[in-house]
């Protein structure tokens, strides 16, 4: 029996209990005088939440703890010389005998002591797989039938029944922070055991980015400078705040000063379908259509311009943070009072002075704060700069050349690898946890300046 | 002096006048520029859209037509030289069974099946039998695969004829359609002369036709038959995903939508929960891929390249999405309906569930698509749990391999054959933006139709 038909066996028993909680709740109100004190309802979730609950948290440790348990009495049969196994051959042998021990068989013969181990395996992962059964039956029917003997009138199911709801949903929060709390451990144990090869100060402050394959031997790494990669994350986040700001900023304040309704409620939504579209869609578009356009427009001038260069990689992004800018701004804006621009206005100021000089000057703060959240958008954005920022992680200026930059990096290094022994694969680590910084950072300071400023006029 | 104090009279009433129409001319100037700057940015704005649109389309549209050639093929018994297909006799194992139907099959696989295809050609065009060599070039490899599968299904077809449409090569179909400058010296030409000769005739002929082909849809990804891949393993990879996200990501992000929104006090965890949630939001989608990694992959020990874990990754990015949008859907009910489930004196929990969840469904709803929206054109995180592994196979269920559609596409743009699948790549795009539009649409719609003002 599968862990899937055990858990869906369970819900049946669950609904059973429900029932069997609604039944027995009338039937004990129809045999008293005084009122029970909640609905039937509740009754019946009471025993079928006290069915459920015990037997899944037993299923829940049992499944977690299992694997080890087994592992232990399987290497404590094991000849001694084979206690100090690398964690790497302690799986690779699991996987062994539980292939000698399923009858598929393995590659060359097994060793006698395998097959003691892998007979014990068996056996254990049986006994096991039937004392989960049963102790996970026992506890649902006791749980069940408990509950439905204590059903009195007095019993205040409701306010159990809502106390678990209000744990369940409490706990469903905490899985947030559980991700928050997964992200940074794994990235800091990750980064760790990177820094265990190369120096902290060689990877922040290195100049230069080569790193070898891990096949050329352990006594040299090459080099895992930072610094090419933030340069070009920097030089593309740059060029995409160039196009995207002016334009995002513009259509803002064009669409909510100066647009007649008809172009507003027309062209506000076709923009906003610049948000929902794939950044993979963008890349493709910028590798197809957006490299080969400048490049042969550099043709024209008589620059030379890489079809896969930062301005490609770079454009192509502005366009799509254009309308996170706008709706931003626009936010931004409708917050200053009608009384300032109104003021402005009777002061004989034009409507572009108005803006200009009174609701941009009191949305500066705001403004500021979108645009950061806008960089921190660009800084983490990946495929677009995998398929167009051509992978080249050198320091140069020019945004005509092909640069890279971190998150594409984070992709080359750890793509289709799962050997995590290298420091070629950790430094992925180690970058993720730069930019997981470096947009948090930002964010912060982001939402900090936001929320200052909205309070200002509330 | 009549003269001069008419002058100093006037003049400096006129001069100030004067500067002030030309202030005013100078500043309504300044409006207009500056109106026009505006309106630029919103055509801009369109433009991209536009020129992102029709590139996409005019570039992708082109493949779900292809080459195809429609033959009469006669299964030569001479050629598919076999018995009947086994049969269970009643003393026989069932292993022993299968292990003659495997042989069996094999045969059928190892048969020639390219003389057939060679004689199905020659049969229509009999002048071609001097290039008998050549015509099997014509065909992708899947069209033997094809004919196999059909006698695999019925042996009777052995010994008869059967009208079929089979794909021809992917080098045919690029070069049929132009999609590759004819006048290229043969050397840079993947197909012999010879062969682009008779692809011309076969053409001028009318056997070798562009027709609308379901191949994108009904095939998955192939590498030794480019001309059928297609994107069926991809759809159901993100589908299963998709599957993963509508149970987790959902459920979990709108029971804490309702705790923090309905039940949390002001706490310092709730405090944290909040500012955790916020900042969860604005983690580059690939920080989660190197989650998945490290956990998932490394420490779970879970499969690699499963939709199970995409989809395990993509719920925990999604999460914040649908946390912040139910919040506002359930901001948005009247706290008059709470007061009121109150004054009748329902508890908190019935208030919620029964008066407040109820009236802010359409909301929820909207935010769960727009989430799982999100997590259809994904890509970053996938490639970092080994969903861009080259898989040949439909999964079925979500532990197998698999890829995503946006992951075929970033496959499909980087393959070799560059003229052929740009197309192919383009018209995975359409498939996958169809899909966002429609979830969008779907969306755009619950919320026009239940949206209720207060």
């Amino acid at each position: 029996m599968d862990n899937m038909t055990l858990i869906v066996l369970l819900l049946i028993l669950m609904g059973v209990a429900y029932q069997l909680g609604l039944t027995r709740s009338r039937a004990v109100a129809s045999n008293t005088t005084g009122r029970m004190n909640s609905r039937p309802g509740y009754y019946g979730w009471l025993v079928a939440l006290w069915c459920g609950l015990p037997a899944l948290l037993v299923f829940v440790l049992w499944t977690l703890l299992e694997p080890a348990v087994i592992r232990s009495v399987v290497f404590s049969q094991l000849p001694p010389e084979m206690s100090n196994l690398s964690s790497q051959q302690v799986g690779n042998l699991m996987q062994r005998l539980g292939d000698i021990a399923s009858g598929y068989g393995v590659s060359g013969e097994p060793a006698p002591y395998e097959v003691a181990a892998a007979e014990t395996l068996a056996r254990l992962r049986d006994i096991g797989e039937l004392a989960k059964i049963a102790v996970m039956a026992s506890l649902a029917l006791a749980g069940l039938f408990i509950a439905r003997g204590r059903i009195r009138p007095q019993l205040r199911a409701r306010n159990h029944v809502e106390k678990v709801v209000n744990a369940g949903l409490l706990l469903c929060s905490g899985v947030a922070i559980l991700t928050t709390v997964g992200i940074v451990f794994s990235m800091f144990g990750e980064a760790m055991r990177f820094f265990s090869f190369v120096n902290p100060l060689d990877f922040f402050f290195g100049l230069n980015w080569n790193p070898r394959f891990s096949s050329t031997g352990h006594s040299s790494y090459g080099d895992f400078g930072l610094l090419p990669l933030l340069w070009g994350t920097l030089m593309i986040s740059i060029i995409a705040l160039l196009v995207a700001v002016p334009v995002g900023l513009m259509t803002a304040i064009y669409m909510s000063e100066y647009a007649p309704s008809w172009l507003r409620s027309f062209a506000k939504p076709v923009i906003e379908v610049l948000a929902g579209i794939p950044t993979i869609v963008y890349g493709v578009f910028a590798l197809m259509v957006v490299g080969p356009f400048f490049s042969n427009l550099g043709d024209l001038v008589g620059i030379q311009i890489r079809s896969t260069s930062a301005l490609t990689a770079g454009f192509v992004m502005g366009v799509m943070i254009i309308p996170f800018v706008s709706s931003l701004s626009d936010d931004i804006i409708s917050q200053v009072p009608q009384s300032l621009r109104d003021g402005s206005l009777g002061m004989g100021a034009t409507k572009s002075e108005t803006i200009r000089q009174v609701v941009l000057p009191a949305a500066l703060p705001g403004i500021v704060g979108a645009f950061l959240l806008a960089a921190s958008r660009a800084i983490g954005e990946t495929m677009i700069v995998v398929l167009a920022a051509g992978n080249s992680p050198v320091l140069h200026a020019n945004p005509f050349e092909a640069v890279s930059t971190v998150t594409v990096t984070i992709v080359n290094q750890l793509t289709g690898d799962t050997d995590f022994a290298s420091p070629q694969s950790l430094v992925a680590f180690a970058l993720g946890l730069t930019l997981f910084v470096i947009t948090l950072g930002l964010n912060v300071v982001a939402l900090y300046i936001v929320r200052k400023y909205r309070e200002q006029y509330d | 002096m009549a003269n001069s104090t008419m002058e100093s009279g006037v003049d400096p009433r006129a001069r100030i006048q004067s500067q002030v129409e030309q202030s005013l001319r100078r500043r309504h100037a300044r409006e207009k520029r500056f109106r026009r700057f505006g309106l630029t940015a919103v055509m801009l704005g369109l433009a991209f859209v536009a020129v992102l649109f029709v590139s996409i389309f005019s570039r992708g549209l082109p493949a779900f037509w292809q080459s195809t050639l429609t033959l009469d093929v006669r299964f030569d018994p001479a050629v598919l030289d076999m018995g009947p297909p086994p049969q269970q006799k009643p003393e026989e194992s069932p292993r022993d069974f299968q292990q003659r139907l495997n042989a069996w099959n094999f045969q059928l696989t190892m048969a020639s099946w390219n003389t057939i295809l060679e004689d199905a050609l020659i049969a229509e065009k009999p002048a071609l039998e001097e290039h008998r060599r050549q015509l099997r070039k014509l065909f992708t490899s899947g069209a033997k695969y094809r004919l196999r599968d059909m006698v695999a299904e019925n042996p009777s077809l052995i010994g008869q004829s059967r009208e079929v449409t089979l794909l021809a090569d992917a080098e045919v179909d690029v070069w049929i359609r132009g999609n590759i400058d004819r006048s290229l010296p043969d050397a840079r030409l993947q197909l012999s002369p010879e062969v682009r000769r008779i692809a011309d005739e076969l053409h001028e002929d009318g056997l070798l036709n562009v027709t609308f082909s379901t191949t994108l849809f009904t095939n998955s990804d192939s590498r030794s038959s480019p001309a059928s891949a297609g994107l069926a393993g991809a759809f159901m990879g993100s589908l299963f995903m998709m599957l993963v996200v509508i149970v987790l990501a959902v459920p979990v992000g709108v029971a804490s939508a309702i705790y923090l929104e309905e039940f949390a006090p002001k706490n310092k965890l709730v405090d944290l929960i909040e500012v955790n949630i916020n900042n969860l939001a604005a983690v580059p989608s690939i920080v989660f891929g190197l989650l998945g990694a490290s956990i998932f992959i490394n420490w779970f020990r879970l499969p690699l390249s499963a939709p199970l874990v995409g989809g395990l990754v993509l719920s925990l990015m999604t999460l914040p999405t649908v946390i912040i949008t139910t919040r506002s859907a359930l901001k948005a009910v009247p706290p008059s309906i709470r007061q009121a489930a109150l004054a009748l004196g329902a508890s908190r929990v019935q208030t919620v569930f029964q008066q407040v969840l109820p009236l802010a469904i359409p909301g929820i709803l909207t935010g769960a698509i727009i989430g799982v929206a999100q997590a259809l054109g994904e890509t970053a995180p996938l490639l970092l749990i080994g969903m861009n592994a080259f898989v040949a196979n439909i999964p079925t269920t979500p532990f197998e391999q698999s890829t995503a559609l946006p992951v075929q596409i970033y496959l499909w743009q980087g393959n070799e054959m560059r003229n052929f699948f740009e197309a192919r790549t383009s018209a995975a795009i359409i498939v996958l933006l169809l899909m966002m539009i429609s979830l969008n649409a779907f969306a755009i719609w619950l919320r026009k139709k239940f949206e209720r003002r207060w």
